[in-house]
């Protein structure tokens, strides 16, 4: 219990400090997550779109593998993109391990399947008001999933916004592909995991008061902006 | 919003590329938990103009990671993995820097009584015949190692549900015993380092079979052309000069001295 | 010069999961007219629609338009029983299908404002088209129906869940649509509607075209008893 009210006390010193290191993995899990985020979106939400829209064949069971891989342990995916990004894999001529961009590959990885599945989920009913209309008018099948994507965007924003809490609290995933240096691929999240290592667990509450700070900060920021915006439900 | 995404692309790659004379190295935790890297790496900086970007984890991976060639160097302390290192022609070569020793920590009023045993060997006979709480790293790490070695040296096959191997890092470790009030190897560094002690003493040190060598093993940039062969090489030749002598010997946890330059 | 006909359907039918809706139909239609289908909950007016517009499968037969099949539909405009409001503004809704004809944003918001006047939306360009009225979405559809101005356009029960103001309001529009010769097709289940907009009748009982007439010689003498009784309030089986 006294851990819990130390790491608040230390959190507000760090936040009302501004203790640089603190600012730097801020700022760093931010971009990181955002960046991955930003990919994962312009991937996953066209992709959620077209399932809702385009009956194939295999479409059931990319459905089930989408679904599936929404609950991929984060380390699997960080073993993954390693062997694949190591000097002596497929992509090591890159030389993208133990960076920046390493960590966000593999939490666009993470990602992609829970926005499209959510994504899927939110625009299928959607589509299902616009069959008939939009079949009706002609529209080409690009012109459908654009129409889908944008008079679904509220709940688009919720499928990114699950999309983002998934990837900002990641650990697994980032701490392999990443390595926690210091200064280069240190976050929020690994940063805990070092923390708790040492034993210093008011400082590790303090960082994951941060982290949780941040994440509802940005939640909240992307609800108003949004919200300023429009009348109705949608 | 496509100048945007590409920006952010753009601005994740670029921040990585930026770092001119950096370097890669695997260390141990027990090495960084120490808090001796705090100390050397700002003093590699100024002397060398190398930033050395520390990997934290177990030998295991360390070995893997200098195997696969993603990084320059690394900074063990398991001879024989080292040794099966330079078998397979991963390294070039084995640079010894300096030592440690490990230490057995365990509830302060130590149900087993290993505090007065005669030997490191004598200690773990104690913890097995009370069937103790004994907590292992488990996780193939240097320090795992060292510990199953001297189980076996001890004449115990360790086993039972006293026996909890863990399969984590040293302060995870730490933090399990203290949870579990469990009798623990540590190395000192982490131990004296270690913030959540709770009701946890050190018990038993001193026996030389607890030295724990550190080595310096270069990446072989006949397997790797791409390792930083030379900063590698300007790296060694700090860390056996006389202001790593210094600093380390003369680096300190609460006035204890917590390891010895032996390099040669 | 019209697109679209004469129109001949010969032998068409539709099915849902092996069950017939609505055929074999065989029907003639001339360029000009406003065509009321009529006929008892279950006959298939609402398929017979959705087929000949082609948003209903062909099961068999044919539908001879005057041009290319694939050509047809972008000659013709459809309105639902419920109408389908896209999520966005009433400006927005109407300027859609123009820009779905790649007119650009500008231009087919501008027109998108005319049309909105036209039907007596021009108040309501920027409310959003999901909390207008019932009778105010029904026009938004008919105006977003007309924007691309079709030679046809297809109604189904447009006003079946409308209170009589907004009733006549519609009806005046659709009036002032085929005055400029827009040619229709429209269900109704309400036989004074169908009186005052028809200039012929098509009354379908069991999924099949039971009597197709036009409406001066239909409604004062339908030649088949079941339509007798229909327009008397019988119940038909």
């Amino acid at each position: 219990m006294s851990d819990l009210l130390e790491g608040a006390l230390q959190a507000f010193w760090l936040v009302f400090g501004r203790d640089p290191v603190l600012i730097e993995i801020s700022l760093r899990s931010l971009r990181v997550t955002l960046t991955a985020l930003l990919v994962a979106c312009v991937i996953a939400l066209p992709l959620g779109a077209y399932l809702a829209v385009r009956r194939f064949r295999l479409r059931r069971y990319v459905i089930a593998v989408l679904n599936a891989l929404m609950g991929l342990p984060p380390v699997v995916v960080g073993l993954i993109v390693y062997v694949f990004l190591s000097r002596s894999g497929p992509l090591g001529v890159l030389g993208l391990l133990f960076t920046p961009t390493a960590m966000i590959i593999a939490q666009v990885i993470i990602i992609v399947p829970l926005i499209a599945s959510i994504a899927h989920q939110a625009l299928r009913e959607l589509w299902s008001d616009y069959h008939d209309l939009l079949i009706s008018m002609n529209a080409s099948q690009g012109q459908r999933i654009r129409a889908l994507l944008w008079d679904g965007r509220r709940a688009l924003l919720t499928a990114a916004l699950a999309g983002f809490g998934r990837g900002i609290g990641e650990v697994g995933a980032i701490m392999v592909v990443g390595g926690n240096i210091d200064h280069l691929t240190r976050v929020l999240t690994t940063a805990i995991a070092l923390e708790t290592g040492k034993g210093e667990f008011a400082l590790a509450l303090a960082l994951g008061f941060i982290l949780i700070a941040i994440a509802i900060g940005v939640n909240l920021a992307i609800h108003m902006l949004s919200g300023t915006e429009r009348e109705g439900r949608w | 919003m496509k100048r945007l995404i590409l920006g952010a692309i753009l601005a994740a790659t670029t921040a990585t590329a930026s770092l001119a004379e950096a370097m890669k190295l695997a260390v141990t935790t027990s090495f960084h938990n120490s808090g001796l890297s705090d100390i050397l790496l700002p003093q590699i900086k100024a002397d060398t103009g190398i930033e050395v970007q520390l990997l934290v984890v177990g030998t295991g991976q360390a070995i893997r990671l200098g195997e696969a060639g993603d990084v320059d160097a690394i900074l063990v302390h398991s001879l024989k993995a080292e040794e099966a290192f330079l078998a397979g022609g991963y390294g070039t070569h084995r640079r010894e820097i300096m030592y440690n020793d490990f230490v057995f920590v365990g509830p302060s009023d130590d149900p087993a009584g290993i505090a007065g045993a005669n030997s490191a060997a004598a200690a773990l006979v104690a913890i097995a015949d009370a069937r103790a709480d004994f907590v292992s790293r488990g996780d193939d790490s240097g320090t795992h190692k060292k510990e199953l070695s001297l189980w076996s040296a001890a004449g115990v096959v360790p086993e039972g549900d006293w026996y909890k191997a863990v399969g984590a890092g040293m302060g995870a470790s730490l933090n399990t015993a203290a949870g579990m009030g469990a009798y623990i190897m540590s190395d000192r560094a982490s131990w004296l380092n270690f913030a959540n002690k709770a009701d946890q003493a050190l018990l038993f040190a001193g026996d030389p079979v607890l030295f724990n060598q550190y080595a310096f093993l270069p990446v072989n940039p006949v397997k790797h052309p791409h390792v930083e062969a030379e900063l590698v090489e300007k790296l060694e030749a700090w860390l056996v000069s006389d202001t790593a002598r210094e600093l380390i010997n003369s680096y300190r946890i609460n006035g204890e001295t917590l390891f010895t330059f032996n390099a040669r | 010069m019209s697109n679209l006909f004469p129109l001949s359907v010969e032998g068409a039918l539709t099915r849902r999961r092996g069950r017939v809706l609505v055929g074999p139909v065989d029907l003639k239609l001339d360029p000009t007219g406003t065509t009321m289908v009529i006929g008892p909950n279950g006959a298939g007016k609402t398929s017979l629609l959705r087929m000949l517009h082609g948003i209903a499968r062909l099961g068999a037969g044919r539908i001879n338009w005057a041009c290319e099949e694939h050509e047809a539909q972008r000659h013709q405009a459809f309105v639902f029983q419920q109408p389908v409001m896209m999520r966005r503004t009433v400006q927005d809704n109407l300027a859609y299908p123009l820009r779905l004809s790649g007119v650009k944003r500008a231009e087919a918001r501008d027109r998108a404002a005319v049309w909105a006047g036209k039907v007596g939306l021009g108040a309501m360009l920027t409310r959003q088209a999901t909390v207008l009225s019932g009778g105010e979405r029904q026009k938004l559809a008919i105006a977003r129906a007309l924007i691309r101005d079709p030679e046809l356009l297809f109604l189904d029960e447009p006003c079946s869940s409308l209170d009589g103001r907004a009733t006549r309001e519609i009806e005046e529009i659709l009036h002032g649509v085929a005055e400029v010769g827009t040619r229709i097709i429209m269900s109704t289940h309400d036989m004074g509607q169908a009186r005052r907009l028809g200039t012929e009748v098509a009354f379908l009982l069991h999924g099949k075209v039971h009597e197709f007439a036009a409406a001066d010689t239909f409604f004062p003498a339908p030649a088949t008893a079941q339509a007798r009784a229909f327009l008397n309030g019988d119940i038909v089986e």
